[in-house]
């Protein structure tokens, strides 16, 4: 038994250092910056600062854009994971390595390639002058920020989702046609109630890197539209305001941490029996 | 018996290129236990899902009170199934999995709620309501799945090896249970295993098949006592299989001596097969018996035992009460009416 116990501890330590390196001292640090004021003294200023009317109003844009991007990932993925997991969809290897391949590229080329397909003299003008549509502007605009996240988070809604609907058992489904539930019922009370974890982690992977991006706002946005993660970046990069930055970090890890637990809750709620 | 309540005609099935099902056909009449038995791949669950509207049948039609209803989706269709594995819902406690079908039909709250607790009643496990299948024992969540499918009132139950996953006695608790519910729900009930002694014990009406295709069709009696081949003699119970020819009507000889036996209607001099069940074989003294042997082995299995007598080239299985020691010549002894004759099959 003590033995055992030794061996999990030696097992333990690379995941433990690990931890420790990359987790929990940038999180200590962060708190220290975000804590103090400039001369290493103990201070709420930076937070103080943050409650002001430009500031919030950031923030709840970038909390709105992510949850628009997460309810249309949602909507579009939860169709294509289904039919990943059903058996009518033949060339299933296919859409799986379509929906993965982009993902083999890195994150910045592939937000890159969307700026050359969509800026003033991209491909989508040019194929649109030549038939004699009028330019459109693609980019700097909320659409087009909203798209940008879709587009690169979509993949970690599809995954989790299909992961789930396919590990239902099929006897489950077929006992509940057995029973008279057309597709409708079968969908509405077997397959989504049974796939919530998933649409959970699904929701997760998408909201999270949604509210905190910069670089998507950035490209596609044009500079125009401000989340809170492109505050973040320049109170870091080029303001040199790091209590400031760290303490905005700390704030958005609250609100992530606590819509978070609201979903979870409202989750845990939803299994009391739909009429 | 009643009427024909599902006629299958002319059902042909093959999943690639496999052929399970050729050219079958049966008929069910109301109010029948009958049990589709056979080793596993012989095709009676593939029988049961095209019953039951989950598979289609590439040919042949599927006849309800004279109306095919090959077309007609499972949910469509007023039958209702007991997997094998209980797939009761997970995320649903006892009285939402049994109130499913009541729920999809409309019915009021109350019609619900004094339905479930009469069907839980009748599996034996009322206030079971508010637990969920994942803190159920398999028995008790097999017993879930048939209130689940009872509840509904359907005219016909499947039953898709639904004892296969609990143990010896919890199972034969479980046979005269549903053959106890069979005779008070009076409805017809469809009932698929590879466990012969499952089908002898709960069955009116049993159809033997291998391959896609029927051996035989009769009620248990018949079935253990007359097998039609070598096939269902094999798969119901222990038999001694051996050659044998023909005489004439009623003489039979095997293992180089002449029997007396009931049987005709063979052509003279045919080569048959001659099952004898092992516990129709009487030990005797070495003088009175039709064949002598040597006892071989003795095996002991509780209510008797079993021996191996080694007669000429052919190794008789003997069941009998009392012990005979290992080594002994004996005499064997043989009725005309435990001798089956069958025609040689391939």
């Amino acid at each position: 038994m003590k033995k055992n116990n030794l061996l999990r501890a030696v097992a333990l330590f690379p995941f433990l250092i690990w931890i420790i390196l990359l987790i929990v001292v940038p999180v200590i640090l962060i708190a220290y910056y975000g804590l103090t004021n400039a001369d290493g003294v103990f201070s709420l200023d930076n937070f103080r600062q943050f409650f002001q009317p430009n500031y919030l109003r950031v923030f709840g844009r970038s909390l709105y854009l992510a949850l628009l991007a997460t309810v249309i990932c949602l909507l579009v993925g939860y169709p294509i994971a289904m039919i990943l997991a059903g058996n009518t969809f033949k060339r299933k290897t296919l859409l799986v390595v379509l929906l993965i391949a982009p993902m083999w590229m890195n994150f910045l080329l592939r937000t890159y390639a969307w700026l050359t397909l969509l800026e003033g003299n991209g491909v989508f003008n040019t194929i649109l002058q030549s038939l004699g549509l009028p330019k459109q502007a693609f980019l700097g605009n909320v659409n087009a920020v909203v798209f940008g996240m879709v587009y690169n988070f979509l993949p970690y809604m599809i995954f989790p989702i299909y992961t789930s609907i396919s590990k239902i058992p099929k006897n489950i489904i077929e006992a509940a046609k057995d029973l008279g539930g057309g597709n409708v019922i079968c969908f509405f009370r077997i397959i989504l109630p049974l796939s919530v974890p998933g649409i959970l982690s699904g929701v997760t992977m998408v909201f999270v890197p949604g509210v905190t991006t910069f670089v998507i706002s950035q490209f596609l946005g044009s500079g125009k539209i401000t989340l809170i993660g492109d505050i973040i970046e320049q109170q870091f990069m080029h303001a040199g305001n790091w209590g400031f930055g760290a303490a905005i970090s700390i704030i958005v890890m609250i609100a992530v941490v606590l819509c978070m637990w609201l979903v979870n809750r409202f989750s845990d709620d939803s299994e009391v029996i739909m009429p | 018996m009643g009427n024909h309540i599902i006629d299958l005609q002319g059902i042909c099935k093959s999943f690639g290129d496999t052929k399970v099902l050729k050219d079958f056909n049966l008929y069910i009449r109301e109010n029948e236990f009958i049990t589709l038995l056979g080793p596993s791949g012989c095709g009676k669950t593939t029988i049961l899902r095209i019953i039951g509207g989950f598979e289609q049948p590439d040919e042949g039609r599927v006849l309800y009170r004279g109306e095919d209803i090959v077309n007609v989706p499972p949910n469509k269709r007023n039958f209702n199934t007991v997997f094998q594995k209980y797939s009761l819902f997970p995320h649903m406690n006892i009285f939402e999995n049994v109130a499913f079908g009541l729920r999809i039909q409309k019915m009021q709250e109350s019609e619900i709620r004094k339905k479930v607790m009469h069907a839980l009643e009748i599996v034996n496990l009322p206030g079971f309501e508010k637990r969920y299948p994942d803190s159920l024992s398999g028995g008790q969540q097999q017993r879930i799945a048939i209130a689940r499918a009872i509840v509904c009132e359907p005219e016909v139950l499947l039953f898709d090896e639904p004892l296969g996953a609990l143990d010896l006695k919890l199972r034969q608790g479980m046979q005269h249970e549903l053959k106890k519910l069979r005779e008070e729900l009076g409805i017809t009930f469809i009932y698929v295993t590879h466990d012969q002694e499952e089908a002898l014990t709960m069955s009116d009406t049993i159809v033997v098949m291998s391959n896609g295709e029927i051996q035989q069709i009769g009620n248990p009696v018949d079935i253990y006592n007359e097998p039609q081949n070598r096939f269902v003699a094999r798969f119901i119970g222990e038999s001694n299989i051996v050659d044998g020819i023909m005489h004439e009507d009623f003489r039979v000889r095997f293992s180089e001596h002449e029997f007396t036996c009931v049987d005709g209607g063979f052509a003279k001099e045919e080569e048959v097969d001659v099952v004898i069940r092992p516990e129709d074989i009487k030990i005797v003294s070495p003088e009175d018996g039709m064949l002598r042997g040597v006892v071989k082995n003795v095996y002991f299995k509780g209510v008797h035992y079993e021996m191996v007598v080694s007669s000429g080239n052919t190794d008789w299985l003997v069941q009998s009460t009392l012990m005979e020691e290992k080594g002994k010549t004996v005499g064997l002894s043989i009725y005309p009416n435990d001798i089956h004759i069958m025609k040689k099959c391939n």
